[in-house]
């Protein structure tokens, strides 16, 4: 069945790469297979189960198995919706050797329960220096809990065309971009598309003006329930959001659409800038935009005395603790962090996403290179993993609820902050 | 003959009395594993704090407590919410009956073609509740949306669209549940008008009964077993309305069209959720609800049962 499942959906980019790839593993390999020969079963579930991602996972495991011949590789590929509620059951009896999750906050249930292993020991290795942009999402009381395989940028994807039919240019901080607004909204086009339906779109521009106001340390210390929802930073940071808000610059009735569903009103010129991952890219492409009429810049400075901080949502892998076969999961591990496999697995025909390795090099794509670069060297504040990941659960569903009522109700903003200190009190008693 | 009774195997002496028992055991026993002992574990959980994982921790009834603002604090927020959204469900849902009714009546005549019209009307009973509320979800959207279209015409515009505004979204999906609710209702109350006496309609004519008064006096009386199941139907589904609200708005905007169900699924078991304690508060407390409805169905059905004995 297994060797079915590969032959039946091996992708063939991957496969015309097998061959190179593996002539690079085996030579890197020396460094970190130390000697003997893994053999056994390897259990491996993933939640990759979109058509490019499913393909990349397939790869690994077929390049992977290929280094290890003696070993027996048993991947299932799991709805990646499902897989947010079915880990808690994956995890449970009889579990994987290796799982896909998220980093930060998110860990969380799965460390306090022991179902996560530690393995600080291989981020003790020195091939691991290489992946120290995430190791902080990556540690919870203070041990390190999985390894990253791929993160993205976020940032305001724009009509280039529209902004050059206006004679208008990126803006670098926020008077600049209320100034664009305006002109964008004097000519009849809503500055910003968002979907909030789902509430998590709200939380991206919350992260984004909250730390742009109050920089990164503030915004965790909130995440981390240490600072009230009714102090004044935050109602600065609301504030400065109001200022759109009370322009007209996000579309209307956004609270009926996905961020799919949002998507439209960029494509056909309604509105020219939407906040979003770089996965929006590939969207936007597919609607007929041509990297001539897409651009991207980064969120713009509000606050002078904060550095930049940016989302980049690092998607993971993790070793249950309960694995039968620890050897094989951790030189999986190594595998999927070597800065080869990084750079393969990101490359634009297959994720299409950034390498967290460092060494790893990146696709010829202007959004991925200008995000490698922004990431790289104008981060200076931090890397934040996304409102819903950032915060613990219970807050972060309240919380974007207020985000979106925020949004379409900004006088009700009293209300909201209220509500959402009474749940941090309880939350984080 | 007491011989021979001693000489029968104990099985066959208290055949009479044991062999309900026997019938009846493997229902019983399904009842309890799949329905009385799981009731019994949502009460037991919801006296604890519990992420599904780890150990639970008991709390009381702090999770009763918060939920129903007992002692210092203010009563769930989003509790409130879905309870008086609940009451709109079952309120409204009701209309069910009537609209079932009247076109049952309408369609309860022998002209060409009838099978295909009751066919057609049974329609949306038959589509998944999924599809309905995705059909529904589009006809409301804000300016391309049919309804928008056609309030449009009337100068009627809805701020933020149906299912985006707070104050129309939960009846927008109740009126989507009404379209298969009232199918059902039509169908249960097809079924009843084949049952009603012809001669007594006959009888009711000659007296000169007719219209209204043929319906009240003469119809209706003889549909009350049709109207019961109707009404138990209409209750049931109202209080157990979850995939259109998950589908249509998925409980917003910002929560104001969660009722109980979802509430509590959204506590227990989403993305965001796995508070089980909390979430199984939410369900007791669905549960006495749904309970006070039980009680007065079976109390209901046991006074018709003694009525015709």
């Amino acid at each position: 069945m297994k060797e079915a499942y590969w032959e039946d959906t091996m992708h063939s980019i991957l496969k015309t790469s097998l061959a190179t790839l593996v002539a690079a593993g085996v030579t890197a390999s020396s460094a970190f297979a130390d000697g003997h020969a893994l053999s056994g079963e390897l259990k491996i579930i993933s939640d990759m189960s979109n058509p490019a991602p499913r393909a990349v996972m397939e790869g690994l495991v077929e390049d992977f198995g290929a280094l290890h011949p003696e070993l027996e590789i048993d991947l299932t590929i799991v709805d990646r919706e499902a897989w947010k509620t079915q880990i808690r059951n994956a995890l449970g009896a009889n579990p994987p050797d290796v799982v896909n999750w998220y980093a930060a906050n998110r860990m969380r249930p799965y460390v306090d329960a022991g179902l996560f292993a530690d393995i600080s020991d291989l981020w003790a290795e020195p091939e691991f220096e290489a992946l120290a942009s995430t190791k902080g999402a990556m540690t919870l009381d203070d041990k390190q809990w999985g390894v990253p395989y791929t993160y993205y940028q976020w940032g305001v994807y724009y009509r280039k065309d529209i902004f050059d039919q206006y004679g208008l240019s990126e803006p670098s901080n926020w008077e600049e971009e209320i100034a664009n607004c305006q002109t964008l909204l004097d000519n009849g086009v809503k500055c910003y598309t968002i979907g909030t339906k789902f509430l998590w779109t709200a939380g991206g521009w919350f992260d984004y003006i909250n730390s742009r106001t109050n920089g990164y340390d503030f915004h965790i210390a909130l995440a981390r329930g240490e600072v009230e929802w009714t102090d004044d930073r935050v109602r600065q940071t609301f504030a400065n959001w109001r200022q759109l808000i009370d322009m007209g610059a996000f579309i209307d009735d956004h609270q009926n659409f996905s961020w799919q569903e949002a998507l439209p009103f960029m494509l056909n010129g309604e509105a020219a800038s939407y906040l979003m991952g770089n996965f929006a890219v590939a969207a936007m492409r597919d609607g007929g935009l041509t990297d001539d009429q897409l651009d991207f810049y980064q969120f713009p400075v509000i606050n002078a005395d904060v550095d930049y901080a940016e989302d980049a949502p690092t998607d993971t892998f993790h070793i249950a603790s309960g694995a039968q076969n620890m050897d094989a999961a951790k030189e999986f591990l190594r595998f999927v962090t070597s800065a080869e496999v990084q750079t393969e697995i990101n490359g634009g025909e297959a994720l299409g996403q950034l390498p967290v390795n460092a060494n790893a090099s990146i696709d010829n794509d202007k959004f991925l290179e200008q995000g490698f670069e922004m990431l790289s060297s104008n981060a200076n504040g931090g890397i934040m993993q996304f409102f819903d990941r950032d915060f613990s659960a219970e807050m972060a569903s309240v919380g974007m609820e207020g985000l979106q009522e925020f949004m379409v109700f900004p006088d009700n903003l009293e209300d909201i902050l209220a509500r959402l200190e009474e749940t941090r009190q309880r939350i984080y008693q | 003959m007491s011989s021979a009774d001693t000489n029968r195997g104990w099985y066959k002496r208290n055949e009479i009395a044991i062999t309900p028992w026997l019938f009846l055991l493997p229902a019983m026993l399904f009842f309890a594993v799949y329905v009385i002992i799981p009731i019994g574990q949502s009460f037991w959980i919801s006296f604890h704090q519990w992420d599904g994982l780890g150990d639970k921790t008991w709390v009381g009834t702090a999770n009763y407590e918060r939920l129903l603002g007992i002692g210092d604090q203010n009563v769930d927020r989003k509790f409130e919410v879905s309870f008086w959204n609940n009451l709109r469900w079952l309120v409204l849902y009701l209309l069910a009956i009537p609209a079932g009714l009247f076109i049952a009546l309408f369609l309860n005549q022998t002209v060409f073609g009838i099978r295909l019209y009751k066919s057609l009307f049974f329609f949306p009973f038959v589509i998944s509740q999924v599809v309905v509320g995705l059909v529904f979800s589009w006809f409301y959207l804000p300016n391309d949306g049919l309804f928008d279209v056609i309030t449009g015409w009337f100068g009627i515009d809805v701020s933020g669209g149906v299912l985006g505004n707070p104050n129309t979204a939960t009846y927008g999906i109740i009126a989507a549940g009404l379209w298969p609710q009232t199918a059902y209702c039509m169908i249960l109350y097809l079924t009843g008008l084949n049952a009603v006496d012809p001669e007594q309609v006959e009888a009711a004519r000659l007296d000169g009964a007719k219209g209204r008064k043929m319906l009240w006096y003469v119809i209706l009386p003889q549909l009350k077993p049709a109207t019961f199941i109707a009404f138990v139907v209409t209750i049931i589904g109202a209080l157990r309305s979850f995939d259109l609200i998950s589908v249509m708005t998925n409980g917003g905007p910002f929560g104001s069209t969660r009722v109980l169900s979802f509430y509590m699924f959204e506590e227990s078991l989403s993305e965001f959720g796995f508070r089980m304690g909390y979430g199984a508060a939410i369900a007791v407390v669905l549960f006495f609800i749904m309970l006070g409805f039980i009680v007065y169905f079976l109390w209901s059905m046991y006074q018709d049962e003694k009525g015709a004995r």
